[in-house]
């Protein structure tokens, strides 16, 4: 089903990953860039942005539509992928390795009450029906 | 029909066994893409490409009053197709001059035509052939062909692969040009290969017995022509400046206003349907090509401001061979190329610029990009 069980999720396909260093790692999941197609920009946001939790914060463009993507925990922009904006295929080549944004969380508690691998892998296969 | 009440075409199990995404195109199930439609894109470009085009439907003209028929019901004039095998590209259009469709007419003898329609309009095509043909009186016959599949072959290699995966047809269309088309029966198959396209390459579209679909598909696969779906379909025929029957023109608009003025013949002696109306309308607006100068995809129906007034993108896209977005757009009849518009997408107004499409031709772009792709994209 392609969701990896270490990682957390968002109802919006959004995936976490947790980093040694306490910021997060924040992507769209295998679902999401099935669902969009094969992916023309991807817009992230700047360092030093704060969001809060379920703000839109970047974007990805398919030849299909667009599509934003939301903060999954309040937090600053510690560090973003440039690597994605010349290379926007990588989301859809690999998913899961391609980060992003990382953001350092302003509220620790957000990160428990993200969707576990179980809990969206049930998500989609609801929507698929 | 399926369970969801979508029509399928023969070559259905074998774009699920390619794990193509399907999608209903016209009351159809037809395949997306089979994994990514900018690679179909830039295969079709670069090497050779196939699309399972059955959904369109052909309909066999014949008898003494074909010819005056056609010529009534087509704004293009048959007549001018001087010899069997010549083919042309024209509108139907109804009393009011509106575009009812647009289609592909081949002349296979002297009483003997055929026209391929779209889709979406195939149901409407026909009602309104049978009543025009009755009211007029024409002595002719008409019979929908769904007994026909189709395929579209493209890109510069596509003539090849498609002669060595069935060599037996090579002799009858090997001098084919463009808009000719041959009937030829080959290893005990009556087909119809013609030099047509949506994509702005060369290739072939061939027309043959649905239950012999299946065997050319594949042996297409095994020659390496790779499966190509809607998504790169769309793409490369607005790269090419070709119309979208529905989003650039339908029945509200003539062909003048949707870039199909020379598609219109007017000569002395052809009444079609539509040409008195079309003779006393004036354009209300005019259709150029797009270029987008920000990041961003141009999409049907975003509204465009342009000096002389509004507009709208009638269809948008992606161009995989500019790296980037294009579009066809209703555009106020002082807009000219070279104009510097804008466009509202998403809630923002970006930059774009007016030009002549088409925009790539032969693999080329025919347009000055003004920040030039990265050379390491165009492989």
């Amino acid at each position: 089903m392609n969701v990896p069980p270490e990682l957390r999720y968002t109802d919006s396909h959004e995936w976490v990953r947790m980093e040694p260093d306490g910021a997060v790692s924040v992507g769209i999941t295998w679902h999401a860039q099935d669902r969009l197609g094969d992916l023309v920009y991807v817009e992230v946001p700047k360092v030093g942005q704060s969001f809060d939790k379920g703000q839109a914060c970047a974007v990805v463009e398919s030849v299909k539509a667009a599509s934003d993507i939301y903060a999954p925990i309040a937090g600053k922009v510690e560090a973003v992928n440039a690597d994605l904006a010349g290379n926007p295929e990588k989301v859809n080549e690999d998913a899961y390795a391609a980060w992003m944004f990382r953001l350092r969380p302003s509220d620790l508690g957000q990160i428990e009450s993200l969707l576990r691998a179980a809990d969206y892998e049930k998500l989609i296969a609801a929507e698929e029906h | 029909m399926s369970a969801s009440g979508l029509k399928r075409t023969a070559l259905n199990e074998e774009h699920r066994a390619l794990g193509a995404r399907l999608t209903d195109f016209g009351g159809w199930e037809m395949p997306l893409h089979y994994g990514s439609q900018l690679e179909e894109h830039h295969r079709v470009r670069r090497d050779a490409g196939m699309f399972d085009v059955s959904h369109m439907l052909a309909v066999d003209i014949a008898g003494e009053g074909a010819e005056p028929f056609l010529r009534a019901l087509l704004a293009n004039d048959v007549k001018r197709l001087t010899a069997t095998g010549r083919a042309l590209y024209s509108c139907m259009l109804n009393e009011d001059a509106g575009v009812l469709d647009d289609l592909i007419a081949y002349r296979f003898g002297p009483s003997e035509f055929r026209v391929v329609v779209n889709a979406g309009t195939a149901d409407k095509d026909l009602d309104w052939m049978r009543q025009q043909l009755a009211a007029r009186g024409d002595r002719a016959t008409m019979r929908p062909r769904r007994d026909l599949a189709m395929l579209a072959v493209q890109g510069p290699q596509a003539r090849e692969r498609f002669w060595a995966a069935w060599p037996a047809t090579r002799q009858a269309s090997e001098s084919l040009k463009t808009f000719q088309a041959a009937q030829l029966t080959a290893d005990g198959v009556d087909l119809v290969i013609a030099r047509t396209g949506y994509t702005g390459e060369d290739g072939f579209e061939v027309m043959l017995p649905a239950d012999r679909c299946v065997d050319l598909w594949r042996r297409l696969m095994d020659a390496q022509v790779a499966p190509c779906g809607l998504g790169a379909r769309d793409t490369l025929r607005l790269e090419a400046g070709m119309n979208l029957y529905g989003q650039d023109m339908d029945e509200s608009v003539t062909p003048m206003e949707a870039g199909l003025a020379w598609t219109v013949n007017l000569d002395p002696g052809h009444d079609f349907i539509g040409r008195q109306a079309l003779e006393r309308r004036s354009p209300r607006f005019q259709l150029l090509g797009l270029l987008l100068q920000d990041k961003g995809v141009l999409r049907s129906h975003q509204p465009v401001r342009a000096a002389g007034g509004e507009g709208l993108i009638t269809s948008g896209t992606f161009s995989p061979t500019l790296s980037r977005s294009i579009a066809l757009a209703r555009l106020p009849l002082t807009a000219q190329a070279g104009d510097r518009v804008e466009v509202q997408i998403r809630g923002k107004w970006l930059h774009a610029l007016a030009v002549k499409y088409p925009f790539v031709r032969k693999g080329q772009p025919l347009i000055e990009l003004d920040h030039p792709t990265p050379p390491e994209k165009m492989q």
